[in-house]
């Protein structure tokens, strides 16, 4: 049971939802947005968060759209995991969402609030990284649509009264050949030792990671030493470990060195299956 | 912006096909909405995390663990409670397959697999499978638990 009350607003809009965000923030009510809810659900019934107002999106149209815009593919905050994978119209991110928490879970897990969550993995990023897909932003000064690098670094960085409305991904991304691998220390549900998402665009390997580090990133220095072609395999993966951007992660699901360990074996799968691609 | 003078706010959507109007706090998740305010106990409180699925509801035909969601998303909305099925081919399967043992986590299970037959009415192995990880049993009926859902999708649920 959450310990503490909150007001609740349901804008239909998006000019009312960064409006009434605003007023209540004046008021000192700390309100957050609140997309599918279930990570704010879980810290406010911790008291991690004391929200006094919440502004659930999911009535704004924009929010829920899932659609082909000219050349691009527009996918909504609100819309939630499961629908993602359902559709499957970008096969990368449809896996990638696949493995994040479980089936029932994913009903309500929305691809705004998996990005935008405090937890380390959210792993629905790693395809929108690799496809260098653009974010539009909702906020005092109306909508922006801005590339994922400037607004996505370790985490989402966005103004207090800003929300991510859309995520748009150019079609050519679409289909490119990828893999998706998390692993897990057990089971098929759970947070991953390590998830790489992977995939080749004109004759290059890129990929993202969740579970090594503290936060989930796109490396371009790992991915130049990937891509050498004057380096074994096994040197290549060397060289990749020593770009990692942070610490590798030690927690409940595993230790830095056997994260490494893992994290090496699945680098090589990535490569060998996409060289051969 | 709409305001209100009560910290409660006034609420309707159809339960169990039923039109109720009720008034709730918006931090009161939508599981003790259906526990306390309308006395539909089938659901039960588990982890109240998300991670065991002994909550599980439907919400317009979809299985949604009631623990994480507030009750005030439900405005307008058609809930599913285990109370709510009536001769549903999951809920024979699992007396027919003794698909239990303390019963704890059976609502949820049965929510599940239900969701499942709206949703996937010919769900292959790997749906089946991937469906079941919402839910845990703490006494290890899961093979029986599969027996039963299996049983459902290949109708021999009396072999």
């Amino acid at each position: 049971m959450i310990p503490f009350d909150f007001d609740y607003y349901k804008p239909a809009s998006v000019q009312k939802a960064v409006e009434w965000f605003q007023i209540l923030h004046l008021q000192g009510k700390n309100p957050m947005y609140f997309s599918g809810g279930t990570e704010m659900i879980t810290w406010a019934r911790r008291n991690s968060i004391q929200p006094g107002a919440v502004l659930d999106l999911k009535a704004i149209p924009e929010c829920n759209v899932m659609d082909f815009k000219k050349d691009s593919l527009v996918i909504g905050s609100c819309v939630t995991l499961s629908a993602l994978s359902a559709t499957n119209l970008f096969p990368l991110l449809s896996e990638t969402a696949q493995g994040a928490a479980d089936q029932t879970a994913r009903n309500k897990i929305t691809l705004g609030g998996n990005i935008c969550g405090q937890i380390y993995y959210r792993e629905a990023v790693l395809p929108l990284l690799l496809a260098n897909s653009r974010m539009v932003i909702a906020g005092l000064k109306g909508m922006k649509e801005v590339s994922i690098h400037d607004v996505f670094f370790q985490q989402i960085r966005l103004e207090k009264e800003e929300f991510l409305v859309q995520i748009v991904i150019d079609r050519g991304y679409l289909s490119l050949p990828y893999v998706h691998y998390k692993k897990r220390q057990i089971g098929n549900v759970g947070y991953p030792l390590v998830t790489v998402a992977a995939l080749k665009k004109d004759n290059q390997i890129r990929t993202a990671y969740s579970g090594v580090c503290a936060f989930p990133f796109r490396s371009f220095e790992i991915e130049q030493a990937l891509n050498d072609p004057l380096l074994p395999l096994a040197v290549k993966i060397e060289q990749a470990i020593g770009k990692l951007p942070a610490p590798i992660l030690t927690n409940a699901e595993g230790t830095a060195s056997y994260r490494e360990f893992v994290l090496k074996q699945t680098m090589a799968e990535a490569v060998n299956v996409l060289e051969g691609r | 912006m709409p305001s209100y003078d009560t910290a409660l706010y006034p609420m309707e959507f159809h339960v169990n096909g039923e039109r109720r109007t009720i008034r709730v706090r918006a931090a009161d998740t939508l599981l003790y909405i259906l526990r306390d305010n309308l006395g539909l106990t089938g659901s039960k409180s588990g982890c109240d995390n998300g991670d065991c699925g002994t909550c599980t509801i439907l919400v317009n035909g979809l299985p949604q663990k009631s623990c994480l969601m507030l009750g005030v998303e439900a405005f307008g909305q058609h809930i599913t409670t285990i109370e709510g099925l009536v001769n549903s081919p999951v809920q024979e399967a699992f007396v027919q397959k003794q698909a239990f043992q303390c019963g704890y986590c059976t609502p949820g299970f049965i929510m599940n697999c239900h969701g499942l037959l709206n949703v996937h009415p010919d769900a292959n192995e790997e749906t089946i499978r991937v469906w079941l990880e919402s839910n845990i049993c703490r006494c290890m009926s899961y093979e029986e638990i599969h027996k039963a859902v299996k049983a459902v999708f290949t109708g021999s649920r009396k072999s």
